[in-house]
């Protein structure tokens, strides 16, 4: 769920596309999206037998720049550049790869900052509250617009892989693969208490004005700023904060005072200020209710087997070791319900010191493991080829 | 812990006898997924691993093989009673900490067993024995003192064990050099396949 991370000097240029769509979108809360745009990027060709395209679904604060770069802003490199583009795991000379923004989310597509056709003005507070099932259900629109009947795999991280999850459920025809990384079932009841005390933050910052900021010209900065705080503080295992900071001082001496004194405040401050200048609050807390609803087992009795029952695609699903938010034992959940089903599925435990976000730094054995899954899918693809 | 790396153990050949075509097969401490193949080739089975070592998982997804990452030692809790027809354990289980519990695990997860282990009994060992050293040979290849294998057994002693625990033996191979032993076999057979059920 961190924020993009650069690598690969020779990243490709890429242009983000946008996707109108006038089909009404009811979505799970009953209410009903009668238009809604969806922003998007792709990486390499789509192949004549359309049987090569990867969609990559984002988590919490990410979006569709998931690789490449853009005209003019070399800095500016997506988000899991490092895992996608030429010659990478996820290598965009053989596959087709696409990143999409999620409806909800305040990067282009659809969202709390969009202008409501109804009123004339923002959405704000009345932009509904959507859910993985709704943005699955989006991107199927989205494959269809683009003429892929059926994807060589949907994957993704954390949020991103409970989407990939929900894919091989919802439909299960249109992909032959699910990659699941980091991922859990549902959220924990400590989960969701993280999550509640990032909204909190922003309800109750005097900016916020029930959402309804944008009209008041402010931000609920101050609120955004300490929901990104804990949030970062969970993405983080305890032993990478001590390697990384221990109790390290900004300058040297104690000050005794409230400025900031050690290294890591420093450190959740800059992450905070960098995140409220870009991020909105509504977005921000409809992705949190996103998580929490995230539950394929509930309609299902708790039966996590019985949910995933009408999947047909095969799988990989990763986790790593320090990830203490969605922890090994909550992806084995995810493995001993596909194995309960027969489903083929390969699981990884990495033993990395990272946290939850591992899954988007550089592991030597998290991406050869990925590049050697993605390297049996081509072999598939090129099989249907001939 | 299967050594194989793309050469066909000899016990493969005799597992696979008695797998039967479309079953679902499990197979603890599955290396670089050698067997699962061999099973999936011969046999057309519905094939998973269990293997603990990140170069033999890379190995697996690699060879196209089903592989869960997991610790033997913690038992097979990832997995339902009864949900496979057969659990193999091809030459680990004389180096697991605890044998009991993984035999027990095996008959709990799948409908049936088949484990292999080279016989401590077999005249070469005890030769070396009655000369004053642990043995070393093509299916005990450590020394003393690096060796993973911490519970070594005989045929007799894996009977006896069989007996006591009212674990039925459905079928015994012994194999001396790929060969199959009839006669005087914890004497003359360097490695035991047994297939066995509650």
């Amino acid at each position: 769920m961190d924020e993009a991370r650069t690598t690969g000097p020779s990243a490709p240029v890429v242009t983000p596309q946008v996707a109108k769509f006038n089909e009404p979108l009811t979505l799970k809360c009953g209410a009903v999206l009668d238009q809604y745009e969806l922003v998007y990027e792709t990486y390499g060709t789509l192949n004549s037998e359309r049987s090569n395209a990867v969609l990559v679904c984002h988590a919490l604060n990410a979006a569709h720049h998931v690789a490449g770069v853009y005209a003019g802003d070399p800095g500016n490199v997506g988000w899991w550049d490092n895992m996608i583009g030429p010659g990478k795991p996820v290598d965009t000379d053989r596959f087709f790869v696409i990143g999409v923004n999620n409806l909800g989310g305040c990067h282009g597509s659809t969202g709390p900052k969009s202008i409501n056709p109804a009123t004339g003005s923002p959405w704000g507070a009345r932009f509904p509250l959507v859910t993985v099932e709704d943005w699955v259900n989006s991107q199927a629109r989205l494959a269809d617009r683009l003429g892929i009947r059926q994807f060589a795999a949907v994957m993704g991280g954390s949020l991103g892989a409970m989407q990939s999850l929900q894919w091989t459920i919802s439909y299960p025809e249109r992909l032959r693969h699910a990659l699941v990384i980091a991922c859990a079932p549902n959220l924990s009841a400590q989960n969701i208490a993280f999550n509640e005390i990032a909204r909190q933050a922003i309800i109750t910052d005097p900016d916020f004005h029930d959402g309804n900021y944008y009209e008041h010209g402010v931000t609920p900065r101050r609120g955004l700023r300490v929901a990104r705080m804990v949030g970062h503080v969970t993405y983080l295992s305890d032993d990478e904060m001590a390697s990384k900071f221990g109790r390290q001082l900004k300058n040297g001496t104690l000050s005794y005072s409230f400025d900031v004194e050690f290294q890591i405040e420093s450190y959740l401050r800059y992450q905070a200020d960098k995140f409220a200048e870009y991020f909105d609050a509504n977005t921000y807390l409809r992705i949190t209710k996103v998580l929490d609803y995230f539950d394929p087992a509930f309609e299902c009795g708790g039966n996590l087997t019985l949910a995933l029952a009408p999947a047909k695609a095969s799988y990989m699903v990763i986790s790593f070791t320090t990830d203490w938010r969605f922890s090994p034992a909550r992806s084995r959940e995810i493995v001993t319900a596909l194995l309960d089903n027969r489903r083929d599925v390969t699981y990884a435990e990495i033993d990395a010191p990272h946290g939850h976000d591992a899954f988007l730094l550089d592991d030597e054995r998290y991406h050869r493991l990925v590049a050697a899954y993605f390297e049996r899918i081509a072999q598939e693809t090129g099989h249907e080829q001939r | 812990m299967n050594s194989a790396n793309g050469i066909q153990r000899s016990d493969f050949a005799a597992i696979a006898e008695w797998v039967k075509p479309g079953s679902r097969v499990l197979d603890l401490g599955c290396g670089d997924g050698t067997l699962l193949n061999y099973l999936k080739q011969q046999r057309s089975i519905i094939g998973y691993g269990i293997e603990i070592d990140d170069a033999r998982i890379l190995a697996c997804v690699r060879n196209g093989v089903n592989v869960i990452q997991g610790d033997l030692e913690r038992g097979l809790s990832d997995f339902a009673d009864g949900s496979f027809d057969y659990v193999i354990l091809s030459q680990t289980l004389q180096a697991m900490k605890n044998s009991e519990r993984i035999i027990k695990e095996m008959l709990r997860v799948g409908l049936e067993g088949i484990v292999t282990f080279p016989n401590f009994g077999y005249w070469k060992n005890r030769v070396q024995v009655a000369r004053g050293h642990m043995p070393v040979s093509d299916n005990l290849p450590y020394q003393w003192f690096d060796t993973p294998n911490v519970h070594l057994c005989t045929i007799a002693d894996f009977e006896r064990f069989c007996r006591e625990r009212s674990i039925r033996i459905v079928e015994r191979k012994v194999l001396t050099n790929g060969a199959a032993v009839s006669v005087w076999p914890n004497f003359l057979g360097a490695l035991a396949v047994y297939h066995f059920g509650s």
